[in-house]
């Protein structure tokens, strides 16, 4: 089993909703249409030549450039009998990232799918428990998105003084010595 | 920037009305309970002492090293990995080496090979039998904890010698080792190897044929292969279930494919085949790096040399060359001020962990920091099957479910 293989039967399936494909090193990726994405995962899933039955990673990347199609959720699929990777990718816009989920195909894509909610705001759609995974649950901000930098922002509790930044801190004046 | 909303808003766990008249009660296990082995929160519903349902709660460690890496030059990158298994951060380090030395296309000399083959399984044994020995103090049997304590202690005296760290060790480079190992560790090597085997058998005396062990393991906190798979199990805990997939031998990375060694597997998925898993693959471990140092031995001529490839381009140089030699300074400072740029492209690379699939998903843009790092932590995605594995099942059971599936907080959170 081949990536050409794998892309032209999928693309027979799919047709024009299947977008393209790159080659990684030996892992293909093909890019597809987000509303098939759920449709993709169950034909690779069901298809006994394919036999995709391992959901090995999903996780989400951020182009902030790419206007439109700004975040790209990726899944890793695998297939354990031919020992075969596959790489899906989906573009979305990031002002609305809707997305399908896949709990009800790969029980591990639960948690998966809730950190990749949490870091970049992909909101799967038909999740059952969408909520924050590894931060707080406040906070109103997705932290791996590019536009943030990395040291939080919003603390108050780091007060310059004590690391030596403020102004006050070199006065000498109000020491009086 | 987004700001974090008002504090009052916060929910604290509030009891319903009618819960004094009700007949179950929440217990919380967790965050900080001596019997989770780590900071991660179980809120149970408890029949007495029978569980009806669980909510595994996690995060409570996130230190946002996706964030960090993205921010950090690659060789920066190896001391966050430490932090994620703790337990055998050799492991995670070697495994991100390999990453970044595949999208670069770095081919490693054979000896360099061999001599992360021997770390690597040294340091899964060292994480097997923490985790074996912990199965027995949750079960009540404290002794087997301490026989086999001794011997994790040699092994971190290796990592001391060959890197000078123990827990998190920050071992080798893009390219190999800092240094050759020196004649210590090649003694203690042999020692432990010569040692061990002893403390094994007798550890296993202890605990394979115990009528109280195998009461206290056999048919709890079992899982069938199709659910594991489901779930995303890989590595002993897939085994254990009975698949034979081990990324050792699947897409062989560190030349795995020329040595000799079997993979156990269980059948039923329960704790007693998990425990017993691990200790077999204890087992191959010790064998495989009697082969690795067997391999090194044999190697003759300009091959029984390197400890690193030659790539001057991402490989450190010794601080003392740096000094007083000028290519090398040459090349300290194009490493450290991020004058080579990396190839644009992506990477998926796994690692056989301590506790399954360790991948590492590396996206670069040609920057000298990655554009974007995933982890793909076996640990964070099989621990979502618990709640539902210890469903019905009495808490002393679910807290030995918990310590055989050695979660590792580090790794689970990232």
């Amino acid at each position: 089993m081949d990536d050409k293989f794998i892309f032209e039967k999928i693309h027979q399936k799919f047709g024009e909703q299947i977008i393209g494909f790159e080659e990684n090193y030996d892992i293909m990726a093909v890019y597809a249409d987000k509303e098939i994405n759920l449709k993709l995962l169950q034909y690779l899933y069901d298809d006994p030549e394919l036999g995709f039955k391992f959901l090995t990673d999903l996780t989400a990347i951020h182009y902030p450039d790419n206007k439109g199609e700004e975040l790209v959720v990726t899944y890793l699929v695998y297939n354990m009998l031919k020992k075969k990777h596959l790489r899906l990718k989906f573009k979305l816009d990031i002002q609305k990232p809707d997305i399908y989920t896949a709990t009800s195909l790969h029980a591990g894509a639960n948690w998966l799918e809730r950190e990749c909610y949490d870091f970049f705001g992909v909101n799967f759609v038909g999740h059952p428990n969408l909520i924050r995974i590894m931060n707080v649950e406040e906070m109103d901000y997705f932290p791996l998105r590019k536009e943030y930098p990395l040291e939080d922002q919003t603390r108050k509790d780091k007060d310059d003084d004590m690391f030596g930044r403020g102004d006050s801190h070199f006065n000498l004046g109000k020491l009086n010595i | 920037m987004g700001k974090i909303k008002d504090k009052k808003k916060i929910k604290n766990i509030e009891l319903p009305e009618e819960s004094l008249g009700q007949q179950t009660r929440t217990l919380n296990l967790g965050p900080t309970h001596p019997a989770t082995h780590g900071v991660f929160q179980n809120i149970l519903e408890m029949d007495g002492e029978r569980v009806l349902s669980a909510e595994a709660t996690v995060g409570y460690i996130h230190r946002a090293f996706e964030k960090i890496a993205e921010q950090r030059a690659f060789y920066q990158v190896t001391p966050l990995t430490d932090r994620l298994n703790y337990c055998s951060a050799p492991i995670n380090n070697l495994g991100w080496h390999l990453t970044v030395e595949k999208l670069l296309g770095i081919e490693t000399p054979k000896r360099v090979d061999y001599m992360r083959v021997i770390i690597m399984e040294l340091a899964r044994i060292s994480d097997h039998l923490i985790c074996n020995s912990v199965i027995g103090v949750d079960a009540g049997a404290f002794t087997g904890f301490l026989y086999v304590m001794e011997y994790r202690e040699l092994i971190y005296e290796i990592y001391e010698e060959i890197s000078g760290g123990r827990l998190t060790t920050n071992i080798g480079r893009i390219g190999g080792f800092e240094r050759d190992f020196n004649q210590k560790a090649w003694e203690k090597i042999d020692k432990f190897l010569e040692e061990y085997p002893v403390i094994l058998k007798e550890f296993e005396s202890l605990f394979d044929r115990n009528r109280i062990f195998i009461d206290r393991t056999q048919n709890v906190g079992g899982i069938s292969l199709e659910r594991a798979l489901s779930y995303g199990f890989t590595g002993p805990n897939l085994r254990a279930a009975g698949l034979d997939y081990d990324i050792r031998t699947a897409k062989p990375y560190s030349r795995y494919q020329e040595f000799d060694f079997k993979i156990p597997v269980g059948t039923t998925g329960d704790i007693y085949d998990r425990y017993m898993v691990r200790n077999q693959e204890m087992w191959q471990s010790l064998s495989l790096i009697r082969q690795a140092v067997q391999k090194i031995n044999d190697l003759k001529g300009e091959e029984a040399i390197p400890h690193h490839a030659d790539v001057p381009d991402y490989y450190l140089p010794l601080k003392e060359k740096v000094y007083t030699k000028m290519e090398e300074m040459i090349y300290h400072f194009k490493i450290i001020y991020g004058e080579i740029d990396p190839p644009v492209g992506e990477v998926y690379h796994a690692v056989e962990g301590a506790n399954g699939e360790l991948g590492y998903y590396l996206v670069s843009d040609g920057g000298r920091a990655a554009y974007r790092l995933h982890f793909r932590r076996p640990c964070f995605i099989y621990y979502q099957a618990y709640p539902e594995i210890i469903k019905g099942s009495l808490l002393s059971d679910a807290i030995l479910t918990m310590s055989s599936m050695n979660m590792i907080a580090g790794e689970m959170d990232a």
